[in-house]
C-alpha cells in the first residue's frame, strides 16, 4: 500500500513539474526541446506497446509517423480542411492502413517480422518521396497551420505549444498505463512471453497482435500530427529509417517494456544529443559505444536496471532480516 | 464418446509421425500414452490441441467434430494442456502467471481497459479468485509473489498446471509432467494428478516414468512409430508381449 502511495507521489509531483516548468524557466529554446521530446515520446509509447509488450520489434514505426503527419499536411495544406478534422482523418488513416499492413505483416514472427516491416517503412518512405504531385516529394509540404485557437487560447507561442502537446503525451501516458494494468495489456504480454502457451490458454493471438499493431500506429500517428503541426514542415526524411532507429533508441535507453522508459530515454538522448551538438557528427562515435555497453549490460533500459536493482535490494533486506530473525530465536532458545 | 481420436494421422514429409491412430479418452478417469522417444506421442498431443493440422482422420469432443479447429477455440471448448518445458514467464510472480488463464472466459475488451469499466474490474476480480483457487489447489498458497525464476523446477510444474486449470477445462493434456524432477517431488504431482481427476477433470498424460504411470493410469496406450500397439489397463499392458518386444524390455517396469 505505501509503494503504491510512494509511486502515486512521485507521478503526480513530476507531472507538476512538467506542468510549473514555464514558470521557473523562461527559454524559448528550451521549450522547443521539451516540446519536441514530448511528441517523440507518444511515437515512442507506440513503439513501446508493440514491440515493448507484445513482443513484435516493429520497423516500420517511422513510416506510420510520416504517414501521420503527411494526412494531417495534404488535408490542411492541399484540401484546406479544417484543422481538427484533419486530425481526426489522419488519425484515421494511419489506423487503417496500419491494419491492413499489420494483417499481411503479424503473418510473420520474430526478426521475419522486423525484416518485413523494415522493408514496408522503405516502401513508404519511396512513396512519400516520389509521389510529388501529392507530397511535394523532396521539397516536402511547407505551411501546416498550428491548431486553431480555443476560445482565448492561442497555440502560437512556444509556451502555449509546450502545454498543447503535454496534454497528449499525459494523454497517452494514461491510455498506455490503462491498457497496460488491464487484462487486455496481461494480454499481450502473455503473447510476447510464449504464443504458443498463449494460444493453449485460449488467447486469440492474431486478433490480440492486431490489436496491439493498430494501436501502435494510431500513437505514431499522432506523434507524426504533433510533429507536423509544431514544426510546420514536413519532408520525406521523417519516415526515413534513422527515425524509426531513433525511435528505437529512445525506447532502448529507457527501457523497453516499461511505462517510464519512453520518457527517460527520450529526455536523455534527447538532452545529450543537444549539449554534444558542438561535436557534430563525431557524437555517434561516443553515443555508439555507450548504447553497445548499456545494452549489453541493462538490456531493459535504465528503468528496467533500476527496477532490478530494486529488486534485488529488496531479496538483501528480506535475506538479512530472516536470519536476523532466525539470530534472535536462536538467542532465545539458548 | 467424450474425447477421440479417428484413423488420427500425421505425415512430415515422409515421415510419419501419427499413423491412424483410433484412441478414445475415458472420462472422469487417468489416461497415459507411453512409448518410446520419438514414438509421436506429443505429436498426438499436438493434433489434438489444434498445433498442428492432421493429414486425415479426425478428433471428436463431445460429439462435436474440433479436427481443424485453432487452439485457442480448442481450449475454450473446455480442452487444456501443458507443454513438456513450462514456457511460464520467468521474470513475473506466480499470480500475474496464473492470473491470464482465466482470460479466455472473460469478455473485458480495449475499451473495457480505457475506460476502466465495471466489467474490467469486475473480471479481473474474478481471475484473480480463479487464479488464487488454482493455486490452492495444485498446493502453492502464499506462492503467489515469487517470481517464477525463483522457484524449484517441481513448482513451476505446478504453476504450469495451475494456469491450464484456471482455464475450466473439461480434460487435461499434462505432457511428461514428471519429467526433471526427483522421485519424491513426482509422487506428490501423482497425488496432485490423481485430486484432478477427483474434481471431475479428465486426465491424458504422456510419461516417461514407468512407475508412476502403472501406479496411476486407469488406461493405457502404447505408441511406437506412430502407431498404436497396445491398448487396456496396466496390468494388460505390462503382460502384453508386443509392448514388451518393442518397448519395456521386461525389467523396466520392476
Amino acid at each position: 500500500m505505501t509503494a503504491r502511495f510512494k509511486q502515486k507521489a512521485v507521478v503526480l509531483s513530476i507531472v507538476l513539474l512538467a506542468l510549473l516548468l514555464p514558470f521557473i524557466i523562461q527559454n524559448d529554446y528550451f521549450f522547443h526541446i521539451m516540446t519536441l521530446s514530448f511528441i517523440w515520446m507518444i511515437g515512442v509509447y507506440g513503439l513501446n506497446l508493440i514491440a515493448g509488450y507484445t513482443g513484435y520489434l516493429s520497423l516500420a514505426h517511422a513510416g506510420f509517423f510520416a504517414i501521420g503527419a503527411y494526412s494531417l499536411g495534404i488535408l490542411t495544406v492541399k484540401f484546406e480542411i479544417h484543422y481538427w478534422l484533419a486530425f481526426f482523418l489522419a488519425c484515421a488513416i494511419t489506423c487503417i492502413i496500419g491494419l491492413v499492413i499489420g494483417l499481411v505483416a503479424l503473418q510473420t514472427k520474430e526478426h521475419f517480422f522486423a525484416i518485413y516491416t523494415l522493408c514496408v517503412g522503405y516502401i513508404i518512405y519511396l512513396v512519400i518521396d516520389k509521389w510529388e504531385s501529392l507530397t511535394g516529394g523532396v521539397r516536402g509540404l511547407i505551411g501546416i497551420p498550428v491548431p486553431p485557437d480555443l476560445g482565448p487560447i492561442s497555440f502560437r507561442s512556444p509556451v502555449s505549444q509546450y502545454y498543447f502537446n503535454l496534454f497528449f503525451l499525459l494523454a497517452a501516458i494514461f491510455m498506455m498505463y490503462r491498457i497496460v494494468h488491464s487484462l487486455t495489456g496481461r494480454t499481450l504480454i502473455a503473447i510476447r512471453n510464449s504464443e504458443e502457451l498463449a494460444q493453449t490458454i485460449g488467447i486469440s493471438t492474431m486478433k490480440n497482435k492486431l490489436v496491439s499493431f493498430v494501436l501502435s500506429t494510431f500513437f505514431a500517428a499522432l506523434s507524426g500530427i504533433l510533429y507536423a503541426s509544431f514544426i510546420r514542415f514536413i519532408g520525406p526524411d521523417i519516415s526515413y529509417i534513422t527515425m524509426t532507429f531513433d525511435f528505437l533508441i529512445f525506447l532502448l535507453v529507457g527501457g523497453i517494456g516499461t511505462l517510464s522508459g519512453p520518457i527517460v530515454g527520450t529526455l536523455l538522448i534527447v538532452w545529450i544529443s543537444q549539449q554534444l551538438q558542438f561535436l557534430q557528427d563525431y557524437r555517434m562515435l561516443i553515443f555508439g559505444p555507450l548504447l553497445t555497453l548499456l545494452i549489453i549490460f541493462y538490456p531493459k533500459g535504465i528503468v528496467g536496471g533500476i527496477f532490478s536493482w530494486k529488486m534485488k535490494m529488496q531479496e538483501k533486506k528480506k535475506r538479512l532480516s530472516m536470519s536476523a530473525k532466525s539470530a534472535t530465536q536462536r538467542a532465545e532458545e539458548g | 464418446m467424450f474425447l477421440e481420436t479417428r484413423q488420427l494421422t500425421k505425415q512430415f514429409g515422409g515421415l510419419v509421425a501419427v499413423d491412424h491412430v483410433n484412441f478414445s479418452v475415458e472420462k472422469g478417469k487417468i489416461n497415459a500414452i507411453i512409448g518410446p522417444n520419438g514414438a509421436g506421442k506429443s505429436t498426438f498431443f499436438n493434433l489434438i490441441s489444434g498445433f498442428y493440422p492432421p493429414s486425415s482422420g479426425q478428433v471428436m469432443f463431445k460429439g462435436q467434430d474440433i479436427t481443424r479447429l485453432p487452439p485457442n477455440k480448442i481450449a475454450k471448448l473446455g480442452i487444456a494442456r501443458t507443454f513438456q518445458t513450462t514456457h511460464l514467464f520467468e521474470q513475473a510472480n506466480v499470480l500475474d502467471n496464473v492470473l491470464i488463464g482465466f482470460r479466455l472466459r472473460t469478455k473485458s475488451n480495449l475499451i473495457d481497459a480505457l475506460f476502466l469499466t465495471k466489467r474490467l474490474k469486475r473480471e479481473e476480480e474474478q481471475s484473480k479468485e480463479k487464479a488464487f483457487e488454482v493455486l490452492k489447489f495444485v498446493g502453492l498458497t502464499n506462492m503467489e509473489n515469487k517470481i517464477v525464476a525463483n522457484i524449484s523446477q517441481e513448482e513451476k510444474k505446478r504453476v504450469a498446471i495451475a494456469l491450464a486449470l484456471a482455464t475450466e477445462p473439461e480434460i487435461i493434456f499434462l505432457d511428461e509432467p514428471a519429467a526433471g524432477i526427483n522421485p519424491e517431488e513426482t509422487e506428490g504431482l501423482a497425488n496432485l494428478i490423481e485430486k484432478i481427476v477427483q474434481h471431475n477433470i479428465t486426465v491424458c498424460l504422456i510419461e516417461h516414468k514407468m512407475k508412476m504411470v502403472m501406479n496411476l493410469a486407469h488406461k493405457i496406450m502404447v505408441l511406437n512409430h506412430g502407431k498404436k500397439i497396445a491398448e487396456g489397463t496396466p496390468e494388460e499392458i505390462q503382460n502384453n508381449e508386443t509392448v514388451i518386444k518393442a518397448y519395456l524390455g521386461g525389467s523396466a517396469i520392476a
